[in-house]
């Protein structure tokens, strides 16, 4: 840090711009090397993207140098994170910078249609090849007579079956004992498991309140989340029943409250589960402790239907540009052939959809994968219609409601309106000419006010006296206009726009109109604009508070020169802020679970009732507080020990000497000097936590219901989990632009008035 | 008296260590076991079977992919160290003339400023990647160091212009009596007054450089580049999250904050001795 303090004083302001010249410089010549680099590689070469994790990735590299060693074409592997996985190949496919081929599942192809992500994958998929994989996954990769990708693998949840129980014991004579496996059929073999298990241990383990493994349930009573027609489907007697079911079993503790993946994992593993439903993934992860296997789910005895659950294909998909080169396309066949798909159920663990792949004597002893096989030949698989999208939230919403409480008659009709309310039509284009006209006033005004300012006498003088500044503010000026202004323009005016990325239709302020007007619902009703920002103003309020006290309660505690281990507090107590705020945030979500949760420990340790955190506004409203203070105190702290570093201590000690007790110092003198300094963060400080999404996504994630939901997520709802309703997104953002720019006005006028009184 | 105010502002600060670290302690004790989440609830953070495995799997020593790691903790480096310095050296001239110069345009753009700090970001996402794609720095570190530097510099520039402001004039209005021009009283005077400023915004530019992921993720397309989070974040899968190595990584990835932390808090003391600014 000192180092570049010397650094920066070292260049002097012309040499800075040549330092930015410099720098530019230097990107160009970066990028004339990136530019030439693959013209100067001499064999053919195909980029896939992925996300795979672990052994499938393994096994997917170990393929690609299989290839490169057989067919002499580089494949050159991009492993991205999940949760950037679909956005990246959104953004970069379209302009050409994307991969020739990435694996993907099959349900995500209806949105990849619509942004053109993908492409027909011609001869990688002949008609010769269909009778070699599942018909399902063929099925499954067919949108509109037209296959998109080459089946890889199939993914669906299946019954983990401890193996301590379902066992029959028969006496033999003697000391020899004959067990007997029951296979599980019914899911009410599982209930009866209650009666012989210790408190603690459950009879089944599964994310109860997740759609993607209640769809099984639903379809043990016949229901579906999404009807074939692309009607909303949780809603009406199946799901009514069916929701009930876990509910009762819930209250049974025949499955555990509010079970998370990392849950489910832990409880089986550690034997304190009879059974779990879940995918392939879980079974890398029990370990050597409890001995289990798998069978495809049972049936609901009550109804006598099997559940069904979702069926997921994963495939290799080309991009347009990948589907333009024939090594990308012959690469994604033989990727999807018997020997690649023998090695990724090998070492992959897949359920691999080649039929030729399971005769191989490698597979034959696979006892888990021949079960999630068996079982993904009862699945369903997933919708590809991008209505889907808009159906897991609702469906989730209404799930939870049903389990905390309510009645499904209310809670799952309202998902439904929800579900609709996502998928609305955009309003009808409006003429465009209103704008243009609005625009050209506005226009023609500011140029006659420039005109006018610029004809004033004194403007000159000013002018060529503020030639110093500028060349001091030049630099910022066109970093901050190229970089920062125009792309906010340019995120502003698709607030004009409705519908999807690539078919946007213009329609004027309709956006605003219906955000503004709660979309014809009351507007105090559930995430309405106007309660939404009622909670944010709350939020905004109560954590910039606690923030400033802490923060600045604790830098003037710490910058007491006679304070000892001064250093040591000070760096234990920016700890929060160093560690990276998705892992932290995850962690105090962990800490307020209901069940296992730390918080609830010690609550139960000190006599008080434990709580069940997110089931209530007020309290999950809190947990999400105690998070973000716990994020947020450090920042200002050092800013607070920055800015007493310019308070001289002279004043200090002129102020004791004329008999000032500590109490009067502080608020006579340290908070006013502090003022200047400390105003314009808390104003950041305040525009941040307005804006801060990360916390009220990751720890309560809006529960109970969206009512901790607070602007800027509600914005990101609507872009990224309803249909991809960008432009409404974008006005969200225009409105909490405007909130906050009349805010901190009012914000530095009430200090600054303050500041012109101290 | 003073030993009661002392041993008060001690247990006052204890209590804040307690709630800072706790959390934490249940991070390093994910790390130090994957399985810390139990089947039964706990009030403190020990692990059961501790050992150092999601430590190694993190480093690429299980799978020799330890050169691999090296490199893109010397990414995440370069991209953070330009990004701090960037912000730090367009920011703190406009600072200083922000504070110092009155010119036309000061006010509008002082507001224009706040008012990129109000949009929420996603708004600007897509636009800066058509932008980066027009200069040709999609996929370079130098592409993402503009990107991050388009945040952090409205930011440096509040932070040193309030430094700037408590950095009494007379001093520099003596150094201009005595012959100095106004670059030198810039170089030579203000900005060594304003030294601790100048560290804790560098650190917050290289801090929110090194922390964040979305733009990251989407930006680099070259796996020896991508930057700490994008490793770390490879650990959460559709279905599962390995919480081991990605509790083990968050530890690992602010251990470099921590040691700059440290460094940037004595220039805060230094800040508290150092003769001159005093006016």
């Amino acid at each position: 840090m000192i180092a570049l303090a010397r650094l920066c004083r070292r260049l002097s302001t012309p040499s800075l711009t040549v330092g930015v010249l410099w720098l530019a410089g230097w990107a160009v010549c970066l990028v004339a090397c990136a530019l030439c680099l693959p013209a100067c590689a001499e064999p053919p070469s195909v980029v896939l993207w992925h996300s795979y994790r672990g052994a499938e990735e393994r096994a997917l590299v170990t393929l690609a140098k299989t290839y490169e060693k057989e067919h002499g074409v580089h494949v050159e592997l991009l492993a991205v994170p999940f949760d950037a996985y679909s956005a990246k190949l959104a953004a970069s496919v379209p302009h050409a910078h994307g991969p020739d081929l990435f694996i993907d599942a099959h349900e995500r192809l209806g949105i990849y249609r619509q942004q053109r992500v993908v492409a027909d994958v011609g001869d990688a998929f002949p008609d010769a090849d269909v009778a070699a994989f599942d018909a399902t996954a063929v099925r499954a990769v067919t949108l509109d007579g037209v296959r998109f990708g080459v089946p890889l693998a199939s993914k669906c949840v299946a019954l983990y079956v401890n193996d301590e129980y379902f066992v029959l014991h028969f006496d033999m004579g003697g000391p020899q004992t004959l067990d007997m496996r029951t296979p599980v059929t019914s899911i009410e073999q599982i209930v009866a498991v209650r009666a012989e298990m210790p408190e603690g241990s459950y009879p089944l383990v599964y994310e109860a309140e997740n759609p993607y493994y209640h769809a099984a349930i639903l379809s043990g009573f016949g229901g579906r989340l999404l009807e074939p027609d692309g009607r909303y489907g949780f809603v009406g007697p199946e799901a009514e029943r069916s929701i009930l079911f876990v509910r009762d079993l819930t209250a049974r503790q025949i499955v555990p409250a509010e079970p998370s993946g990392a849950l489910v994992k832990q409880l089986f593993a550690s034997g304190h589960a009879a059974t779990a439903i879940d995918g392939p993934w879980l079974a890398a992860d029990i370990g050597e402790h409890v001995r289990f296997h798998v069978e495809p789910l049972p049936s609901i005895g009550e109804t006598g239907l099997p559940m069904k659950p979702p069926l997921t294909v994963e495939a290799v998909m080309l991009s347009p540009q990948g589907a333009a080169k024939p090594e990308a396309r012959a690469f994604a066949r033989w990727l999807g052939g018997t020997e690649s798909a023998v090695e990724r159920a090998m070492t992959g663990g897949q359920v691999v959809t080649s039929i030729a792949a399971w005769d191989s004597p490698w597979l034959r002893d696979a006892f888990t994968l021949q079960a999630f096989r068996k079982a993904a030949a009862l699945a369903e698989p997933m919708p590809t219609s991008t209505r889907m999208r808009a159906a897991w939230v609702p469906a989730q919403e209404a799930m939870r409601r049903v389990l905390r409480g309510e009645s499904p008659s209310s809670a799952l009709p309202e998902g439904a309106r929800r579900f609709e309310d996502a998928l609305r039509p955009p309003p009808p284009p409006p003429s465009p000419t209103p704008l243009i006209v609005v625009a050209g006033l506005l226009a023609l005004a500011g140029a006659f006010l420039a005109v006018r300012r610029a004809r004033e006498p004194t403007f000159r003088a000013e002018l060529r006296a503020s030639r110093t500044a500028y060349r001091y503010v030049a630099h910022a000026a066109v970093v901050v206009v190229v970089l920062v202004v125009l792309p906010l323009l340019a995120g502003a005016l698709t607030s004009l726009f409705a519908g999807t990325s690539s078919d946007p239709r213009y329609v004027g302020l309709g956006n605003y109109v219906a955000i503004l007007t709660a979309r014809g619902g009351p507007l105090l009703g559930h995430e309405s604009f106007y309660l939404t920002l009622l909670v944010t103003v709350l939020w905004t309020v109560c954590n910039v508070t606690l923030h400033l006290a802490l923060g600045v309660v604790l830098g003037v505690v710490l910058s007491r020169p006679l304070m000892r281990l001064k250093a040591m507090y000070r760096v234990i107590l920016v700890l929060p802020w160093a560690v990276p705020s998705y892992v932290t945030a995850l962690a105090w979500k962990g800490m307020f679970h209901r069940q296992f949760g730390a918080v609830n420990a010690i609550l139960t340790w000190l006599g008080a009732e434990p709580v069940s955190w997110f089931s209530h506004f007020a309290t999950a409203f809190s947990a999400n507080l105690a998070t973000n203070v716990w994020l947020g105190f450090p920042f200002m702290m050092v800013v607070t020990l920055g800015a007493l570093t310019s308070i001289p201590k002279e004043v200090l000690e002129a102020a004791e000497v004329d008999g000032a007790t500590r109490w009067q110092r502080f608020w006579g003198v340290t908070m006013p000097l502090l003022r200047p300094t400390m105003l314009p963060a808390v104003v950041l400080g305040s525009i941040w936590t307005f804006n801060m999404f990360n916390v009220v996504f990751l720890v309560s994630g809006g529960e109970p219901d969206g009512s901790t939901d607070i602007l800027v997520s509600d914005a990101y709802r609507w872009a990224f989990t309803r249909d991809a309703q960008y432009g409404y997104a974008a006005a969200y953002g225009v409105l909490i632009f405007l909130i906050l720019a009349g805010g901190s006005r009012l914000l530095t006028r009430v200090g600054g008035a303050r500041e012109a009184q101290a | 008296m003073r030993r009661l105010e002392g041993l008060f502002s001690h247990l006052l600060v204890g209590i804040a260590v307690a709630f800072a670290v706790y959390p934490l302690l249940w991070v390093i004790s994910v790390a130090l076991s994957p399985d810390a989440m139990s089947d039964h609830a706990r009030a403190l953070p020990i692990p059961e079977h501790p050992s150092l495995d999601s430590f190694a799997v993190v480093l690429g020593l299980r799978d020799g992919r330890t050169g691999l790691f090296a490199r893109q903790v010397a990414s995440s480096l370069v991209v953070s160290l330009a990004t701090a310095a960037v912000a730090v050296g367009v920011a703190t001239p406009a600072a200083y003339a922000l504070a110092r110069f009155r010119f036309v345009g000061k006010s509008w753009g002082m507001r224009a400023l706040l008012a990129t700090q109000m949009f929420p970001a996603v708004a600007s996402a897509v636009p800066l990647y058509l932008l980066l794609e027009a200069l040709h720095l999609l996929d370079s570190r130098a592409g993402l160091v503009f990107v991050y530097a388009s945040s952090a510099v409205p930011f440096a520039i509040f932070q040193m212009r309030g430094a700037f402001e408590t950095v009494p004039i007379d001093l520099e209005e003596a150094a201009m009596v005595d012959g100095a021009t106004r670059a030198e009283a810039f170089w030579k005077v203000a900005l060594p007054a304003v030294r601790p400023a100048l560290a804790v915004t560098a650190l917050f530019a290289f801090m929110s450089a090194w922390n964040e992921f979305i733009l990251a993720a989407t930006l680099l397309s070259r796996e020896s580049a991508f930057t700490l989070p994008v490793v770390l974040q490879r650990y959460v899968g559709e279905h599962d999250t390995a919480w081991g190595p990605f509790a083990a990584g968050a530890i690992l990835v602010s251990l470099p904050v921590m040691a700059l932390f440290y460094v940037a808090q004595r220039q805060l003391v230094a800040g508290l001795t150092a003769g001159g600014v005093k006016g």
